[in-house]
């Protein structure tokens, strides 16, 4: 086994553009469920949207700007359809219509008769053009070891992190002033935030538009290292995000980022291993791509030895939940 | 009704015409009509007319199931009535959502406390306070714009929090308080908006007799202040002692209305507390045994004796009447 090379793709992870994207997915998701309370179980509808809304202007020629404000304004009118109906009725209503929405989108974009514009279950390729045209990284191979990328691949991870950083500073901003504490209020009891005179129909609303945001530039981000596939955006990118975000801790600033290293580094290294193994012929009676499919089942047993041991997640605060609230 | 009629019949200054269920008040903040609120078959509210007076302090009473909460619930806007009208302070809410209603100035703390656990006691005072910039989400991106507007609700917040003895719990969170506590905690929070008429079901019920003595010193405090309250007890010493006017509800309806001295006299009242047939009034239920609240006052001053803080009220314990205004 080669396990400098395992080592090595491993902590690459730390700072790869899919990281960085699942990240800025959790942080999204953060503001939904960990600080306002809202069950979203769609977060991975908000990432197809960034990226075809992305994706389809930049290829029919649109600048940069355009495609992100496009991107920008798909995800907030699909908040708004998500949460128009359901916003005023009870928590676990929002969480039904998001999950089914988040498939109804995904069948969507992967129909036939659309080919023309999302290219049905091919996806989209070809759309780097005008983010690599703003690139100020001279062409050329730089960094050491596994940290070791093209002029792309950098420009790609210098700006997925300063999302990161961004979106964690404005969640950080909004989390310790009034206007975070009407969200966490609605989080415990919205009949209570209303009976103060506050708007809560508005704040939800608020935070749906804010996390699915966050979602959809994280959608963004996810396909410029890649190509826009419609079979990347099942439920399991949601569940995903959701392990991301509980590993970190649901309303922190930092869980987000930290659970996502730990997720793609974990990720790396039981598939390095496994695939090692295999090759090496000390694992014989499983195929690579039933090796595959282990690590998931290992995330689904690391998510319920998190929620037993430590449901508060890595950075979250003990106390808050030795209440029974 | 005229004037001159009502200065004959009446026999209350706070009523134009003669005292009964439904009578009009000289000066009223509420006024409902033809409220109606149906739960299957069964008419839960049922109210012809209803009058608040305003600067007083109301009690509504009346045995379990009566209705009186689901009132609260409509006048409040958290539920929506069959049929009715109602005005506050001359405007119509009816069909308002409940967060336009508080703002408005029409506050209600709830039966089953509603105290936001996860948010420390500082916090959930703070929640209350209204027309706070940093509410807005642009805004609140930027501290200095709120910062001043903070610092004065902390003050006012932890003045609130002495005065309710929690100040101890400040930074606590809410999930950590006892059921008293969270009453507590939840009338100073709706205080924290400073609203003309204060709504409070139950506001006494878990708390212990020496902090139910202080808080009936606050309630009439926020009388004296201006404020308009409206509460719902099953105490009856605790409502002869502190209300203006008294409110009984059963099965749905407003079936007596009055000063509290004659409303327990009621027969109307008696009927709907101990059913048709009886020989005792209520006046019997009261008059056993000592009065616990001045029981319980008289313990608090002894284990306290530097409280003073609802002078009045202990000197005088019968009920006061509308004239007698809060030094
Ligand atoms: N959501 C509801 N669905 C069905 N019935 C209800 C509902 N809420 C209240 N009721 C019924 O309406 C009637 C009045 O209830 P309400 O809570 O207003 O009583 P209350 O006067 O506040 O009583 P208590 O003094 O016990 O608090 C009761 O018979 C109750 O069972
Ligand atoms: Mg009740």
């Amino acid at each position: 086994m080669d396990w400098g090379n395992i080592f090595g793709n491993a902590v690459g992870e730390i700072i790869s553009p899919t990281t960085a994207a699942y990240a800025l997915a959790a942080i999204g998701l953060g503001i939904h469920f960990g600080y306002t309370g809202l069950l979203n179980f769609g977060q991975a509808a908000f990432l197809l949207i960034g990226a075809y809304a992305f994706a389809i202007p930049t290829l029919a020629g649109a600048p940069l700007i355009v495609a992100i404000l496009c991107a920008i304004a798909c995800s907030v009118i699909f908040a708004f359809i998500l949460g128009i109906p359901t916003l005023r009725l009870r928590a676990d209503y929002l969480a039904i219509v998001t999950i089914a929405a988040a498939e109804v989108v995904r069948y969507i974009v992967t129909t036939t008769g659309l080919t023309d514009f999302t290219g049905a279950a091919n996806g989209l390729s070809g759309f780097k053009g005008t983010f690599a045209a703003i690139n100020p990284i001279p062409e050329g191979r730089y960094g050491f070891g596994p940290f070791s990328y093209n002029e792309y691949d950098w420009w790609v991870r210098i700006v997925g992190w300063s999302l990161v950083v961004l979106a964690s500073l404005l969640v950080w901003l909004l989390m310790r002033s009034p206007w975070g504490r009407v969200v966490k209020g609605i989080r415990e009891d919205e009949d209570a935030v209303r009976s103060l005179g506050k708007n809560v129909y508005s704040y939800k609303m608020q935070a749906l538009i804010l996390g699915g945001g966050l979602g959809s530039i994280a959608g963004i981000v996810f396909i410029l290292p890649r190509a826009v596939q419609p079979a990347n955006y099942t439920t399991g990118l949601t569940f995903f995000i959701w392990t991301i975000m509980l590993l970190g801790g649901a309303a922190t600033i930092f869980g987000p980022i930290v659970g996502s290293m730990i997720f793609w580094v974990v990720l790396s290294l039981t598939q390095g291993v496994l695939y090692g193994a295999i090759e090496s012929g000390a694992l014989s009676f499983i195929s690579t791509t039933q090796a595959g499919q282990i690590r998931f089942i290992l995330v689904g047993v690391a998510l319920m030895l998190l929620v037993i041991f430590r449901p508060q997640g890595i950075f979250g605060n003990k106390k808050e939940l030795s209440f029974s609230v | 009704m005229s004037n001159s009629e009502s200065a004959v019949v009446s026999g209350h200054p706070l009523v134009k015409g003669e005292v009964g269920p439904g009578c009009a008040k000289v000066d009223p903040i509420v006024v409902a009509d033809h409220v109606t609120r149906q739960f299957g078959g069964l008419k839960a509210v049922d109210v012809d007319h209803l009058e608040i007076p305003r600067g007083q302090i109301t009690a509504l009473i009346g045995p379990n199931g009566a209705g009186k909460t689901t009132m609260f619930n409509l006048l409040t806007g958290f539920d929506k009535p069959n049929t009715g009208t109602w005005e506050f302070d001359g405007k119509s809410l009816a069909g308002v959502p409940a967060f336009k209603v508080a703002r408005a100035g029409m506050v209600r703390t709830f039966q089953l406390t509603k105290s936001l656990g996860r948010l420390s006691v500082l916090q959930n005072m703070l929640l209350g306070a209204t027309g706070q910039k940093g509410e807005k989400l642009i805004a609140s991106l930027f501290k200095p714009i709120w910062r001043k507007q903070e610092e004065e609700n902390t003050a006012r917040a932890d003045d609130l929090l002495a005065r309710f003895k929690l100040d101890a719990k400040r930074e606590d969170y809410a999930a950590s308080l006892s059921g008293g506590q969270r009453k507590l905690l939840e009338m100073a929070r709706a205080l924290m908006s400073k609203p003309e008429l204060i709504m409070l079901d139950e506001p006494m019920a878990g708390v212990n007799p020496a902090l139910t003595q202080s808080l009936l010193g606050h309630i009439k405090n926020l009388k004296s202040d201006g404020t308009t309250v409206l509460f719902v007890e099953h105490d009856m010493h605790m409502v002869t002692h502190i209300s203006d006017w008294v409110v009984v509800m059963a099965e749905g309806r407003v079936v007596a209305e009055g000063p509290p001295e004659s409303v327990m006299k009621d027969p109307a009242v008696i009927d709907a507390y101990l059913g048709a047939h009886h020989d005792e009034d209520l006046g019997d239920l009261m008059e056993d045994g000592p009065n616990p609240v001045l029981e319980a006052e008289r313990k608090a001053r002894e284990a306290h004796p530097e409280i003073e803080e609802s002078p009045g009220w202990a000197e005088n314990p019968t009920p006061p009447t509308a004239e007698e205004k809060q030094a």
